[in-house]
């Protein structure tokens, strides 16, 4: 199976170029970073999307819960979270080295948790619903946590919350000269999230793999295909949909975390639930590579980023419109993405057996001697037909 | 005999239509049970209810000596009821094999269970089982290539992998070729036989009903026509003309 075959190679290329990247291009590690973002939320949309065949539109609500529970923890243990993001304060901050690494340790375990919490809640609402409706519920829950955020002032509002800087010429810096030389600590902040976002792409990826060759990921597939079918065996299909929401929500709040202190700076609408942007690149992202399948959302993120960032460099004032245009080629002309037209084209590839010989009529037929073989070898009838 | 299925007083109306008015009727252990009836006189509706696909207006429904009318399909499925559509429903995308896998019961399943590996005895039974019903060389083909014949005996298989107490057969011989028929019935023999199941079938060839039921209930216009073994039922006026007037 080549499909096998190559998956081998794509481990390598990417554990090396991961490895690798913040050396060779120091000065993109921003940009490659978000690159492991862009994967996670490409993967996690695809748990629920691809894998299960519910299309969420307000994934990036966890996104951003995970940002703020991150945020709010940060402060929270050192400062009044009230005072600290009044924008007419006058208190001064600062975060020791301690703090600071402490505040980021629980901001990142409570985000994950707090936004399966979360996922588990409003599961209970959304998973009423189905095709269409679903994606819009979602949506709408997104662009109303936005809105409800902006109104609340006690962390931030409108304007938003500063994240504690990272800290510099510190102890924690000889950490890093160990492997990376001598290092600048401007650079410091970088290298570290740099580091923190490959590690959980690395895990995500790793985790939805074991994932979806467990029985559960081919629930997620069964309930895709025929969810009326799934609950006549006797399925939790609500269960199962609520577990698939909630690890998708712990990796995304995850790097909800990680991405407010990269960017250093949230606010509710353009950075923590930026539903037209990030929103929906996670499920282009996913349909370029490939819906349903494990490579295809890493595929399509990576392509997508490359896309993405050369147009924001060299064709500004038109990367909206290359951005629409690939929009409308993936959604219009190539639904399966590039590993679904792979999977097609070369099944054998991926150890899909296709039927070349029968169809119809001539089927039935040879179904029919099929059972009466099978019949002879559990030893003929139970009873003589009667009558 | 015991009942398996006690179904007391059961109506069901789609807004001004009574599809279903006040049926009872029982399943006996261990039987073999027909349900017949001319197109649009209720029997669907009748399975609809008794596995919890919709709620009733009124009756009552005991599977087991329990009252189920209350719980809905996967609960119902759980305690060992199990149906096949009249449209058959298979999973498209997956392959013979994982379609039985993903028939496997969910009885008593725990939380980390969820997340188990496929296990070898399982797929021994499932390529056994396919084997029974004549797909055994089509195991690795996507379900949505089979032809509907075998669609349908890939959904009986699916049933039986699931080790229902009882299954409630909508029409399995319906479009499917004639040359498949006899062996399928062959097949529902069998599971009834050997695996113990007990089978409530609804059926419109009547020849295929005959044969294979021990006692059988007729449906007209909503209502319980009349009862009993098949040549009962063959000699009565009432049942002939409901499916006279029928055609
Ligand atoms: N979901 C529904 N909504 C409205 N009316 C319905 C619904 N389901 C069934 N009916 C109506 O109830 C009556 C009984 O339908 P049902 O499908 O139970 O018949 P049936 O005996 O199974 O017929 P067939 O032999 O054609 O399968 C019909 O008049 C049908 O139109
Ligand atoms: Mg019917």
């Amino acid at each position: 199976m080549t499909g096998k075959r190559l998956e081998l190679p794509g481990y390598l290329l990417l554990a090396v170029f991961g490895v690798i990247a913040p050396l060779v291009f120091p000065a993109y590690v921003q940009q490659i970073a978000m690159l492991w973002i862009m994967i996670v939320f490409a993967l996690t949309w695809d748990t629920m999307g691809g894998q299960m065949g519910y299309n969420s539109l307000g994934n990036i609500f966890f996104f951003g819960a995970g940002m703020y529970i991150a945020a709010v923890c940060q402060i929270w243990p050192w400062y009044d979270v009230g005072e600290y993001t009044d924008p007419s304060g006058s208190l001064t901050t600062s975060f020791t080295t301690d703090q600071y690494f402490l505040g980021l340790a629980l901001g990142v375990v409570l985000a994950a948790i707090g936004s399966v919490v979360l996922a588990a809640l409003f599961g209970l609402i959304v998973f009423g619903l189905r095709g269409p409706y679903f994606a819009i519920g979602t949506l709408g829950m997104a662009i109303a946590a936005g809105e409800l955020i902006g109104a609340w002032d006690w962390i931030g509002g409108g304007g938003g919350i500063r994240l504690p800087v990272f800290p510099s010429g510190t102890d924690a810096e000889p950490l890093f000269r160990v492997p990376f030389g001598d290092i600048q600590s401007a650079d410091l902040q970088g290298v570290f999230f740099y580091w923190t976002c490959f590690v959980l792409a690395v895990l995500t990826f790793l985790f939805l793999r074991w994932l979806y060759r467990t029985r559960f990921g081919l629930m997620l597939n069964a309930i895709r295909d025929d969810e009326t079918k799934a609950e006549a065996l006797g399925v939790r299909t609500q269960l199962y949909k609520t577990v698939a929401w909630s690890i998708s929500a712990f990796f995304l709040g995850i790097s909800g975390a990680l991405f407010g202190n990269i960017i250093g700076f949230m606010e509710p609408l353009e950075v923590a639930f930026p539903t037209v942007t990030f929103g929906i690149f996670m499920v282009l992202m996913a349909l370029l590579g490939g819906k349903g399948t494990l490579w295809g959302p890493v595929i399509g993120a990576t392509l997508f980023h490359i896309i993405k960032e050369v147009t924001w460099t060299h064709l500004l004032g038109w990367q909206w419109v290359v951005l629409g245009l690939l929009i409308v080629v993936t959604v219009v002309f190539f639904q399966q993405g590039i590993v679904g037209w792979l999977q097609e084209r070369r099944p054998e590839w991926f150890g899909i057996e296709v039927d070349r010989g029968t169809a119809g009529q001539r089927a039935d037929a040879e179904a029919a001697e099929a059972l009466e073989a099978a019949l002879d070898d559990a030893g003929g009838p139970a009873r003589e037909p009667v009558r | 005999m015991t009942a398996l299925i006690e179904v007391d007083n059961v109506s069901k109306s789609f807004g001004g239509v009574v599809a279903n008015n006040a049926i009872g009727l029982n399943v006996e252990q261990g039987s073999i049970t027909g349900l017949i009836g001319p197109n649009g006189s209720g029997k669907t509706t009748l399975f609809n209810s008794i596995v919890g696909f919709h709620p009733i207006d009124s009756g009552s429904i005991r599977f087991e000596g329990r009252e189920i009318s209350n719980l809905r399909v996967p609960q119902i499925a759980r305690l060992g009821m199990l149906r096949t559509f009249q449209q058959t429903r298979i999973f498209r995308k997956l392959n013979c094999v994982e379609n039985m896998h993903a028939a496997l019961s969910h009885r008593g399943g725990t939380f980390r269970s969820m997340f188990a590996k496929k296990s070898g005895q399982a797929e021994e039974r499932a390529e056994g089982l396919l084997d029974f019903v004549g797909l055994y060389q089509k195991r690795k083909l996507r379900a949505g290539d089979l032809s509907f014949g075998q669609q349908k005996l890939l959904e009986f298989a699916m049933a039986l992998m699931n080790e229902p107490k009882v299954l409630l057969l909508d029409e399995p011989t319906a479009g499917i070729n004639p040359t498949l028929i006899n062996g399928l019935i062959d097949r529902l023999r069998l599971a009834n036989d050997r695996f113990g199941v007990t089978l409530f079938v609804i059926e419109h060839n009547m020849r295929v009903i005959m044969n294979l039921a021990e006692h059988i209930y007729c449906l007209a216009h909503g209502e319980l026509l009349a009862d009993g073994p098949p040549d009962a039922l063959r000699n009565d006026q009432r049942v002939i003309d409901a499916y006279l007037g029928a055609h």
